[in-house]
């Protein structure tokens, strides 16, 4: 593996969920001073921050709560991979040398239902709206549809995706949906978006996570359980890939930016696939895991269907799986969605994920996002 | 007096006996792309032209739209909603076009069929106007 020159020394996340009482801004505030503490430090020992929401504000806007220190703020906007393209900034930061304590936090606050989609910012005509085409959940019911027929996955495979998230959320206090739903309640729930039923899909929600990063020759003043970044990539789609939200594909099929990112992450960090020992992969839905699993080198594409029915994405298995509920469980607050994961990899790793802990001392992890309109966003993470 | 209008102009040829749908090739590569658009995003040309696409494809995949879209940007009927049918076709030799269906019944849809054009009423406009867009139906074979 290669020599990390960046390591995670604080941590710190607002539940997911629905909090009417706090705004957006104030749940980002409230992970930030978790994390802190968690480090051991002040807000005025923090250099830089990189930070953003979708629907919550500019994130800037929070050193008004947490302190006028001076320090540089830069707010990111990038869609799903918002926390991603956070982290990545502030990964870069200190790897050049420019600072050495600084932080990357995300955080929102959706309505309910649905994201809707502002056509026209998304680079669309309005008669994509208008029309009825403009929905996220469309895309994901067609690129599961037809990786089934091409690969046999059944839909009871997608049922324990579902089911798994809500198990595994039942043992994470800061995850939204703990309660556990059987398969059968899973496939016979509503039909949203053939052949995904209501609780195969997350819903937009709510939440905040922070992480302060450090140079990693500095990360034992800070923490005795540093977590190393290894890798932290984002990519955007090429030609020939299938996305989210587009009025035509090309002729030819090529790889998404899953694909990309997720090799340029392992040739960042040195190793390969076989070396990681859990991931959070992007689930906005069920089929989304199973076909991410794949796209991150994790398997080949038809094997999920074996990998799962024998239960080796579950947290006791050969290859956990989103051991916090993921985004299915946790819902999928779009600034701090990617942050979460890395937040939920630095509890494995430190060893102290509690009930939901996975077993053998886990030294490598993996994170991995996806979202409109084509970007991907991998970090490895290492102890 | 109410008529039917175009959802968009330039999107497919209306007023028409026959009408298209309009994209653009880029005149280096040859690449297609739906609508129409300056720049060709497969080799960075911005040379392209304005070309009427094939009314005939294969379905690529499809799902089935089973809830009210939020309205906006939606502009059809919520209140009476029906499910309707969304889905890929591939214009033989030309693009993958993402299309309304004209069935929403899963049992009548299969990756690979053969499909073709078809102008349907979107919605009803401030004017009273029907307003038309484009969607693909199965070929009776």
């Amino acid at each position: 593996m290669s020599k990390p020159e960046v390591a995670i020394v604080g941590i710190g996340i607002h539940p997911f969920g629905r909090t009417p009482e706090r705004t957006g801004q104030e749940q980002g505030v409230y992970a930030v001073r978790q994390a802190l503490k968690d480090a051991g430090v002040e807000w005025s020992d923090v250099q830089f921050a990189f930070g953003g929401s979708q629907a919550a504000g500019a994130a800037d806007t929070m050193v008004s709560k947490l302190g006028l220190t001076g320090l540089q703020f830069i707010n990111v906007a990038n869609g799903c991979a918002t926390g991603g393209s956070a982290l990545f900034s502030a990964y870069n930061t200190i790897a050049s040398g420019a600072f050495e304590l600084g932080l990357a936090v995300g955080y929102d606050k959706h309505e309910r239902g649905a994201f809707r989609v502002n056509t026209r910012s998304s680079g669309l005509g309005d008669w994509y709206g208008k029309q009825g085409l403009a929905l996220t959940t469309q895309f994901f019911g067609m690129k599961i549809n037809r990786y089934m027929q091409n690969h046999d996955i059944s839909h009871n495979t997608l049922a324990k995706v579902s089911a798994k998230a809500f198990r595994n959320a039942e043992h994470n206090p800061n995850a939204w949906r703990r309660q556990p739903i059987s398969e059968e309640q899973i496939l016979e729930s509503d039909m949203l978006s053939y052949p995904l039923t209501k609780f195969m899909f997350c819903s937009p929600a709510e939440g905040g996570v922070a992480l302060l990063l450090a140079r990693a020759d500095q990360a034992h003043k800070y923490t005795d359980t540093p977590v190393y970044l290894n890798a932290a990539v984002v990519r955007s789609r090429r030609w020939g890939s299938f996305e989210v939200m587009a009025p035509w594909l090309a002729l030819e099929d090529g790889d998404g930016p899953t694909v990309d990112t997720s090799k340029a992450a392992f040739e960042m960090a040195g190793i390969g696939p076989d070396d990681i020992d859990l991931a959070q992969l992007q689930d906005t839905e069920a089929g989304a895991e199973i076909m991410h699993m794949a796209e991150n080198g994790f398997c080949e594409h038809g094997d999920q269907e074996r990998i799962i029915q024998q239960g080796e994405t579950e947290i006791g298995g050969r290859f956990p799986v989103n051991t916090d509920g993921g985004c299915l469980a946790n819902g999928e607050p779009v600034g701090a969605s990617g942050l979460r994961q890395v937040y939920e990899n630095v509890l494995q790793l430190r060893g102290s994920a509690g009930k939901r802990q996975v077993p053998n001392n886990p030294k490598v992890a993996y994170t991995h996002v996806y979202g409109a309109p084509g970007i991907s966003g991998v970090t490895i993470l290492s102890k | 007096m109410a008529e039917q209008v175009a959802i968009e102009e330039g999107l497919f040829t209306w007023p028409s006996d026959d009408p298209r749908l309009l994209g653009s090739q880029c005149q280096d590569c040859g690449a297609i792309i739906f609508p129409m658009q300056s720049g060709c995003p497969r080799c960075a040309s911005d040379d392209t032209k304005p070309k009427e696409l094939g009314t005939r494809g294969k379905l690529w995949t499809w799902t089935i739209q089973g809830y009210p879209p939020k309205s906006p940007p939606y502009a059809g009927d919520v209140e009476n909603f029906e499910p309707f049918g969304v889905g890929y076709v591939e214009i033989h030799d030309e693009v993958k076009v993402e299309t309304r269906l004209t069935t929403a019944d899963k049992d009548a849809l299969r990756i690979g069929m053969e499909m073709e054009l078809k102008f349907i009423p979107a919605y009803i406009d401030d004017d009273g106007n029907e307003v038309i867009t484009f969607a693909f139906s199965p070929v009776n074979e």
